[in-house]
């Protein structure tokens, strides 16, 4: 009894000694961080001499007010609609065709993954050129093709956002590929060749057994393409810095302008507190996710 | 279903993905298009139009790509010892120990998959400036080298490895470290080189941090170096900023076209657990 309740006290101080030079790091740079943002929310921006003086809800009074927020999230939620439907349907389809036997297989799986390991700035860079009036490859391939004439779709605020969109879901597909191939391949044939037998064609084959099978998967890539939604702007610095006037600008991107262009760090702070917020909101969501896939284990 | 019609629906899947692939790499060939060809062949495709590494050498000219690669190289390394470091530490921890705390502490590291370090970059910044840290290396690796995803793979796989081979380890009178050391982490090397690649491939890329807490030629990584170099619009050629475009990307490139297999499978790992 006294051996074991030693070895249990053992066992605590080893675990704790484990975890501290992790937790120091983590705590420093994520969960201190998140409180003082909230705190700082309430705070105005120390200018020279002045100090931060409590201000109450002076700051979320004004990002209540302030259009650019407003249209910011507007953009946020286009690009999640326009970049996250789009990146998984692309993602299903591209496994399921480099999961069957495909005359030059490696080819078309390599042209698939690629994007997703080059820097996002590159990427940007590359599309920029892609994108480039009148000489660029896509105005020259749809002047040629459909004799549109040259137009300049990151400098025009209705078409810039989906310009930034098709960039995005280029970039993402293929990385969620990769998760739609694993789970497939754990898909038992046999299943697929009892329900030919039966008669089943190719499409109820899809719809009846591997797309209910690959649903854990999908809820996994939507959580990530979710997060991603708020995560991804680094190609709006080259492409089109969030204009023009904001029509691309998405809410990180805004924080990162407001915070270290304009130096309003208490506003920074606000507009972060309502991005933290909007996580939570997907923590929520993702908890039962995490749940139900803990439970399938 | 009829042999023919079978046949049919495959030529017509073959057909579809390799448009989709054709389409795939066209933004990519045609950067690597111009960035070989002089800069007069920016828009007209000639078969035999002449090659050249010109392009390459008047960007690697044009700015200090040398310490940019180098910055990369030193931040890439420093964030990867880190994380293994601290990540294996913490992950034996929650995989192997009982301790009061521990379901909240792992909710406490879980919740960093959601709530990244660059979200908070505002305080952090306040934090490096109040480190005397700004403008260094070591300040855009700190905020990452404790990784909560890191922590999380790893426990997983320590979870599956047999309490039966750490008891005899212990029985022949190894430490919990020692156990560590010569079970664990042998045991969990695939994972490993998994996390690797995908930290190796993410910090390369990474720019919003480095662009926020650099501003010096001798801290700068590539992505912001790359950045920089295609901002100033002083009509430096597109086939010049393609050329460091593609030297940017091109270590990491090339690792995955000769390394294809294993990357796939990394990320596939690094995704599943």
């Amino acid at each position: 009894m006294k051996m074991r309740a030693l070895k249990l006290k053992r066992d605590w101080i080893h675990g704790w000694l484990l975890l501290l030079p992790a937790l120091v790091f983590l705590f420093a740079f994520t969960h201190i961080p998140a409180i003082t943002t909230l705190i700082n929310s309430f705070f105005s921006t120390p200018r020279g001499r002045r100090s931060a003086k409590f201000i109450g809800l002076e700051n979320y009074d004004r990002m209540v007010n302030d259009p650019v927020f407003w249209k910011v999230l507007w953009n946020n939620l286009w690009f999640a609609i326009g970049t996250i439907p789009a990146s998984v349907g692309l993602a299903i389809v591209m496994a399921l065709w480099v999961n069957e036997k495909l005359m030059g297989r490696g080819f078309v799986r390599m042209a698939y993954f690629t994007p997703t390991v080059l820097p996002l700035i590159a990427v940007a860079n590359i599309w920029l050129f892609f994108y480039t009036p009148g000489f660029g490859l896509f105005d020259q391939i749809t002047g040629f093709l459909f004799g549109w004439p040259a137009s300049n779709y990151l400098g025009n605020p209705d078409t810039a956002l989906n310009a930034i969109i098709v960039v995005t879901v280029w970039k993402e597909a293929g990385f969620f590929m990769i998760f739609y191939l694993a789970a497939l391949q754990a898909i038992p044939v046999s299943l697929k060749e009892a329900a030919q037998i039966e008669g089943a064609g190719r499409w109820t084959i899809f719809w009846r057994i591997t797309f209910p099978l690959l649903m854990p998967t999908t809820l996994f890539v939507c959580v990530n393409a979710v997060i991603n939604s708020f995560r991804l702007v680094d190609h709006i610095f080259i492409l089109t810095d969030g204009g023009p006037d904001n029509a691309s600008a998405l809410l990180l991107f805004y924080i990162y302008e407001v915070a270290f262009r304009f130096w309003e760090t208490a506003y920074g702070a606000t507009l972060t507190v309502a991005l933290l917020a909007l996580l939570s909101l997907l923590a929520i969501g993702q908890f039962f996710f995490f749940d139900r896939k803990v439970h399938y284990k | 279903m009829t042999g023919t019609s079978e046949m049919f629906d495959r030529l017509l899947n073959t057909c579809a993905a390799w448009a989709l692939a054709l389409i795939w790499v066209l933004p990519l060939a045609y950067a690597v298009w111009t960035a070989f060809h002089p800069a007069a062949y920016e828009a007209r495709f000639e078969l035999f139009a002449p090659l050249t590494l010109e392009n390459f050498s008047k960007a690697w000219n044009a700015a200090p790509f040398a310490r940019y690669f180098l910055n990369t190289f030193i931040l890439v390394t420093m964030i990867l010892a880190g994380q293994f470091f601290l990540c294996t530490l913490a992950a034996f921890a929650f995989a192997r120990f009982e301790f009061p705390g521990r379901n909240i502490l792992f909710a406490l590291v879980l919740l960093q998959l959601l709530v990244m370090p660059d979200i908070l970059m505002v305080e952090n910044y306040k934090t490096m400036r109040l480190l005397n840290l700004v403008d260094t290396i070591p300040a855009i690796a700190l905020p990452y080298i404790a990784s909560g995803f890191g922590i999380f793979l790893l426990r997983q796989t320590f979870m599956t490895i047999p309490k039966e081979l750490d008891e005899a380890a212990r029985i022949e009178g190894a430490s919990f470290l020692g156990v560590l050391w010569k079970v664990y982490i042998p045991l969990a090397k695939p994972t490993y080189l998994a996390y690797g690649l995908v930290s190796v491939s993410h910090h390369w890329n990474n720019f919003l941090w480095p662009l926020i807490v650099t501003n010096s030629v001798e801290t700068r990584p590539v992505t912001v170096g790359l950045s920089i170099f295609s901002a100033i619009d002083s009509g430096i050629e597109w086939s010049v900023i393609n050329a460091a475009t593609l030297m940017t990307s091109g270590p990491l490139l090339i690792a995955f076209l000769l390394f294809q297999r294993q990357f796939v499978q990394s990320f596939m790992r690094a995704g599943i657990k």
